[in-house]
């Protein structure tokens, strides 16, 4: 989205340092994202407690960029783009935050898996991982460059997410049915698998955001398969 | 959706001299709402304010081309009085402009002036100073000079000297910028109410402003209206890229 620059340049700059921070921290989240699923797949309990360690600065990035939105509703009292920028901004640092928790919650699991045998080959979660992955790192890209394109690309992703989490809650079930003594591992997956899920829909509310940003309408609740 | 409209400009063109403010200017004012006209120096808003109740023809070499429909008929027509249709369509400045008389003088003046019969002055003088929020202020000192009140409630006095005139539409130019934040609030916060009875078309330099009190927008940029629209689309995702390049300080 190419605008013309602020006559304030003090303005021009807070906006731009935004555009980078939530960059920066979109990078984060999806380096956490990886290191998540790696802790799992190569059994690394220490990186999987480096990424909940590393989820602090995600934190305190979060409520610093929060803080900065905040601070010029105040002060810039802004209008058109640079409100729905803002308010945009202040969503998908919100999201980033949550997808930060989940990837929290893998590693936790992944701690807890690594300790006993493998259930079975990792196959569809590091998949889903990489599909989640680019879909933070489109719908970041659509935010920066206002491409709507981009963004409904991350929507149609979202259901390829929906359908693997349920092919792998149904594998599950399989094992849980044949071997009781695989349902606590096969529950941890469960989550894993739930938490990837829960990501895909943080990135698709990214998107929604960028959407709204750049055409100035709604369509968070428009894309859900239940709505009439 | 016609009956709502309270006036309605046709194609209006307007010229100082040689030099043209205003090009082809086509919009309609809505009756009991607050219309803003925003745009950065020299747009040709105020020009335009000034036309809808005749202000502009009070300076040599002007001329209007187009139609101004007020009740029906061109306000430029030959045979309307523009006193009469001031009387109808009031005004108030940027700058308080109390006359240098009593309190009540203010008031009473315009309606004594124009010869409109009034059963009861006093009476009248109390609605309007009322209406404009500043009876209480003065109800003890009405026979006080006004310049000894402060610039809020010389504005406010203002507005109620315009108000005693019984106008259907009152023209506000720029009204709170020589005021205090305080007296700024209470004259959005009158404007507010006023609007329940007068439709009120304001000139302002302060975008929040527009955006707090007024129910439309309309943008000027070098004599043309680019664009009018509810001012809660103008102030999150106007139309045209030039309104919104304004309106978040990307101009100039």
């Amino acid at each position: 989205m190419e605008e013309r620059r602020h006559t304030s340049s003090h303005y021009e700059k807070e906006l731009k340092e935004i555009k980078n921070s939530l960059i920066y921290l979109g990078a984060l989240t999806e380096k956490a994202i990886k290191g998540a699923m790696k802790s799992l797949s190569d059994r690394d309990s220490e990186l999987a407690r480096k990424v909940i360690k590393d989820d602090d600065a995600i934190d305190r990035l979060d409520s610093d960029l929060e803080e900065r939105c905040i601070k010029i509703l105040a002060l810039r009292q802004p209008t058109a783009i640079d409100l729905r920028f803002i308010t945009t901004a202040i969503k998908i640092t919100g999201h980033l935050e949550r997808i930060g928790d989940m990837t929290v919650n893998i590693a936790e699991k992944a701690i807890q898996l690594n300790e006993v045998p493998q259930l079975k080959p990792y196959i569809d979660l590091p998949r889903m991982t990489d599909l989640v992955g680019a879909m933070i790192k489109d719908s970041l890209d659509s935010f920066i460059a206002g491409d709507l394109k981009l963004a409904e690309k991350v929507r149609q992703t979202e259901q390829v997410i929906d359908d693997l989490n349920e092919q792998i809650f149904r594998e599950l079930l399989t094992f849980m049915m044949e071997d009781s003594k695989s349902i606590h591992r096969a529950l941890l997956i469960m989550q894993i698998s739930k938490n990837m899920e829960r990501i895909a829909d943080h990135a698709k509310g990214i998107s929604d955001m960028v959407t709204y940003m750049v055409t100035g309408e709604c369509v968070r609740h428009q894309t859900c398969p239940l709505a009439e | 959706m016609d009956a709502d409209m309270i006036i309605r400009l046709k194609n209006v063109n307007f010229y100082y001299g040689e030099n043209q403010a205003l090009t082809n200017i086509n919009m309609n004012f809505r009756k009991n709402k607050v219309t803003a006209l925003i745009g950065p120096s020299g747009c040709g808003k105020s020009t335009l304010l000034r036309l809808l109740n005749r202000m502009n023809e009070l300076i040599d070499a002007t001329r209007v081309e187009g139609e101004i429909i007020f009740e029906d008929k061109n306000i430029y027509a030959p045979d309307v009085d523009p006193v009469e249709i001031r009387r109808k369509i009031g005004m108030v400045f940027q700058k308080p402009n109390p006359f240098p008389k009593t309190i009540y003088n203010n008031i009473s003046y315009g309606p004594k002036l124009t010869g409109v019969p009034v059963h009861d002055m006093s009476a009248l003088v109390e609605q309007s100073l009322k209406q404009a929020v500043l009876w209480d202020e003065v109800k003890d000192i009405l026979n006080k000079s006004a310049m000894n009140l402060s610039g809020g409630q010389q504005q406010r006095l203002c507005i109620a000297r315009a108000l005693a005139m019984k106008p259907d539409i009152l023209l506000m130019d720029e009204p709170t910028s020589a005021l205090d934040p305080i007296s700024t609030a209470k004259i959005e916060e009158l404007i507010e109410e006023l609007k329940k009875d007068y439709t009120i078309i304001i000139v302002t330099h302060n975008m929040q402003q527009a955006a707090r009190i007024s129910d439309e927008t309309a943008f000027f940029y070098l004599g043309n209206l680019i664009e009018y629209s509810k001012t809660e689309k103008i102030f999150t995702k106007p139309d045209v890229k030039q309104t919104e390049d304004y309106i978040t300080g990307r101009f100039g």
